[in-house]
């Protein structure tokens, strides 16, 4: 099973991950947990949580990048999903070894993140919290799917966007298959 | 004993089938009357000593209904007593009088029975509005008001009885003598209820003598009626006046709780008592004229009534409930015709067919109403039935909001405020007219009815909000749905626990439970108060609800059979404790300070970092 986590406060007034999930939403064996739609007053049902982790053969995090970071409700999920002993320390193996496969959208141009843009780095140095949390859990780091411009891009590119990733997964669903 | 055997077979026999048809209680007990009376199987056959107990009923719910109303709020009503009352007992008064000159009666006869019979039933009306939980409306109060003004004007129509007599001079004392002993009387009155019963009943409730306390209870309401009837004023005004000063008192709950039993069983009395008095060999005679004279009588008054009610501001779509609801005759009319009779002013003949009129008026009450119901919904549904063109667009699809209540309200404001369409359902008109001038539909009336949802657009609409506070209504709404537009998703508030259980079983998934939330955030704040931090406070009230709300739904298959419920009730009892205590001990393993890192590491990372690989800094429990 490929579990997605999906975490936008408005999904639908999102452009990007609405199409980045709508793409994937049908592939066979994948199962999407929308955090904000679950858990509305971010009351987060952690046993549930962790059961749905527990089954993955692949883990997809999909969000829209706030604040360098992941949105509010996805920070807190990995405050008190991702618990010592079962995450991480003594005993805490249950996520060791599951592909982790990061995707998120940007509103910025590819151009805005290097040193004379706006945003000073280039954004492969604004991964390293999201992958070192999966890291720190034993999780194998894949590659990160990055839509800079979500707001922006053409339709076309869009389609295309949501096709590479849509690939990207359905690689991932024959794989686990076999 | 047979006799009371009689009573009470009668009123468990009859009243509960009355209710079951939808007659109501009052009518009930007054067939029970008419079947056991001396016209029907004649196991009583004499009235007058039932009659003469039950007058307690009516005295019994006057001090209860003062108990309920401070005197601040009395003040505030004495417009209405006053001013409407005077021009209730007037208009009907002179009309009625009018109406007997017209028919040959001389101007004393006349006078005094037109008079009497411009005056209400308190028993009947008040039993029907408290029935239909009618009495805090604004309709009710304002019945209620000229109630309590006919009470008053009972008196000096039966003072001037004696005047006009031709055994004149029954009362040797001059007037002022009977003013004087009036005011006395109350002036007694306000010292009793002010100042002397509250010390008494401190001193009682002290004994501990619980029976004590109810004896004293029904003394004081006993002792003033007589005092009143020793200077010639109403019982029942008495009655009220001390419940009235005592309605801020300590005692006011424990008082009314000791009185009310008394007060249902003799109220029930009083109406089979009217029930017996119905002289059915007269109505036998001359059928025609009795049944004339009944509906000339009603006709008069309801007319009458609905101008009152119109001057009085009441709504115009309860102007007619209002005149049904005082249109009878009242007991006070049988003293009247009593003492009339005693002096001359009426022959006996009239005497017993008005009395006769005014029974059958009382009985009439509750058809009135019956028929006033049937005919609003018939008028609801006309006018709510007409298609509406802006109903077609699916996103303008309003929604059904039954109840508009404390629950219904916040819902609905909360809704309206974002711009939904809402269509309010609720039997308390003038609380929801504001609603109506902000352009939504409200319909008055039962929302468990299908005429009505149907009209409020149940086909079309998107979401029904079942606010009703009332479970057997509430679930009756719910069935109705259910059946008639299974498509139509329901939000429903439920009263406890077993009615959110029944609301499950009937597959209503958005269930509230009407206090939980609230309860649930007293019970965080009262963790913070006793020192827990605001934020862990909140993980263990949403740690509760989460567990509540799975245990309760567990419960939802097993509702029916209790041992089972027990069982489930106790093992959840059980392992809520111990998901706490699990809860508990990581909190402790897990906190900070006790780190999930080696602490020179902690040290020298920045506050930021170590924090967001600090994961299990918020711990919560696991599988």
């Amino acid at each position: 099973m490929i579990l997605l986590i999906h975490a936008h406060p408005y999904p639908s007034h999102s452009r990007g991950c609405r199409a980045l999930l709508g793409a994937v939403r049908e592939v066979p064996g994948l199962e999407v947990r929308s955090l904000y739609d679950l858990y509305p007053t971010f009351d987060i049902d952690v046993p549930a949580e962790q059961a749905a982790l527990a089954r993955a053969a692949l883990i997809v995090w999909l969000h829209p990048t706030y604040w360098y970071s992941v949105p509010g409700l996805m920070k807190h999920w990995f405050d008190v999903v991702l618990t010592r002993g079962w995450a991480y320390g003594k005993g805490g193996d249950a996520l060791a070894g599951k592909p982790c496969l990061w995707a998120t959208t940007t509103g910025g141009q590819p151009a805005t993140y290097a040193p004379d843009g706006l945003h000073r780095l280039p954004f492969d140095d604004y991964h390293a919290p999201v992958e070192m949390t999966a890291r720190f859990c034993g999780m194998q780091w894949l590659a990160p799917f990055v839509l800079h411009g979500a707001h922006s891009v053409s339709e076309t590119e869009l389609a295309a966007a949501a096709q590479a990733f849509r690939a990207r997964i359905a690689a991932h669903a024959k794989d686990s298959d076999a | 004993m047979t006799e009371a055997l009689a009573y009470l077979a009668a009123a468990v026999l009859c009243v509960p089938l009355a209710k079951r048809l939808g007659l109501g209680s009052v009518l009930g007990y007054l067939i029970a009357g008419a079947l056991i009376g001396p016209w029907g199987f004649g196991f009583i056959q004499n009235i007058d000593s039932a009659q003469h107990l039950a007058e307690f009923g009516v005295v019994l719910m006057l001090f209860v209904i003062g108990l309920e109303l401070e005197p601040k709020r009395l003040m505030a009503m004495k417009r209405d007593v006053f001013g409407g009352g005077t021009l209730q007992v007037a208009l009907c008064g002179a009309l009625l009088m009018g109406g007997l000159l017209a028919m040959g009666w001389g101007w004393k006869g006349a006078l005094v029975a037109g008079f009497a019979l411009a005056l209400s039933s308190t028993a009947i009306a008040v039993a029907t509005m408290n029935e239909r939980n009618f009495m805090p409306t604004p309709t009710g109060q304002t019945a209620f008001s000229i109630l309590l003004f006919q009470d008053i004007a009972a008196i000096p129509l039966l003072a001037i009885v004696p005047l006009l007599g031709v055994a004149a001079a029954a009362s040797s004392e001059p007037g002022w003598m009977g003013a004087a002993k009036a005011f006395g009387a109350i002036a007694a009155v306000i010292v009793i209820g002010r100042y002397l019963t509250r010390p008494l009943l401190r001193v009682i409730a002290a004994t501990g003598l619980r029976e004590v306390f109810t004896a004293f209870a029904l003394l004081l309401v006993i002792g003033i009626a007589e005092l009143m009837v020793l200077s010639g004023l109403s019982m029942g005004l008495g009655a009220f006046l001390a419940g009235v000063l005592l309605a801020g008192s300590e005692y006011r709950h424990a008082l009314e709780t000791d009185i009310e039993p008394f007060k249902g069983l003799l109220l029930g009395l009083f109406f089979i008592a009217v029930g017996m008095a119905i002289d059915f060999g007269l109505l036998i005679n001359a059928p025609v004229k009795v049944i004339v004279l009944v509906l000339a009588y009603l006709v008069v008054k309801v007319v009458a009534l609905w101008g009152v009610a119109r001057v009085m501001g009441v709504s115009h779509r309860q102007r007619l409930l209002f005149a049904f609801l005082i249109s009878q005759g009242g007991e006070f009319a049988f003293v009247v015709f009593g003492a009339a009779r005693m002096a001359g002013v009426l022959d006996p003949a009239a005497a017993g067919l008005l009395t006769l009129v005014v029974a059958l008026s009382m009985a009439t009450t509750p058809l009135l109403l019956i028929a006033h119901d049937a005919w609003m919904a018939r008028a609801e549904c006309a006018q709510g039935g007409k298609p509406d063109p802006d109903v077609i667009d699916e996103k303008d699809a309003p929604v059904i909001i039954a109840g508009f209540g404390r629950f219904g309200q916040i819902v609905g404001r909360l809704l309206i405020a974002n711009g939904v369409r809402t269509v309010v359902l609720d039997h308390d008109p003038d609380q929801i007219e504001m609603l109506r001038r902000f352009g939504n539909k409200v319909f008055y009336g039962d929302a468990t009815r299908l005429d009505l949802i149907e009209a409020a657009g149940a086909k079309e609409a998107r979401l029904l909000v079942n606010a009703i506070d009332d479970v057997e209504d509430n679930l009756a709404l719910t069935d109705l749905v259910r059946e008639h537009f299974p498509n139509l998703k329901i939000v429903a508030r439920a009263r406890n626990v077993s009615h959110y259980v029944q609301l499950k079983q009937r597959g209503i998934d958005i269930v509230e439970r009407e206090s939980f939330e609230a309860a649930l955030n007293a019970g965080r704040r009262a963790l913070e108060a006793l020192g827990h931090e605001p934020y862990r406070a909140a993980e263990m009230a949403n740690l509760f609800r989460r567990h509540n709300i799975k245990n309760l739904d567990a419960m939802v298959p097993a509702f029916a059979d209790e041992e089972r419920l027990v069982s489930v009730a106790k093992a959840g009892r059980e392992e809520l404790e111990a998901q706490f205590a699990r809860d508990r001990a990581e909190f402790e393993h897990l906190h900070p300070g006790r780190g999930w890192a080696p602490e020179a590491e902690r040290e020298a990372a920045p506050a930021a970092d170590r924090e967001a690989a600090a994961g299990g800094e918020v711990p919560a429990e696991r599988q």
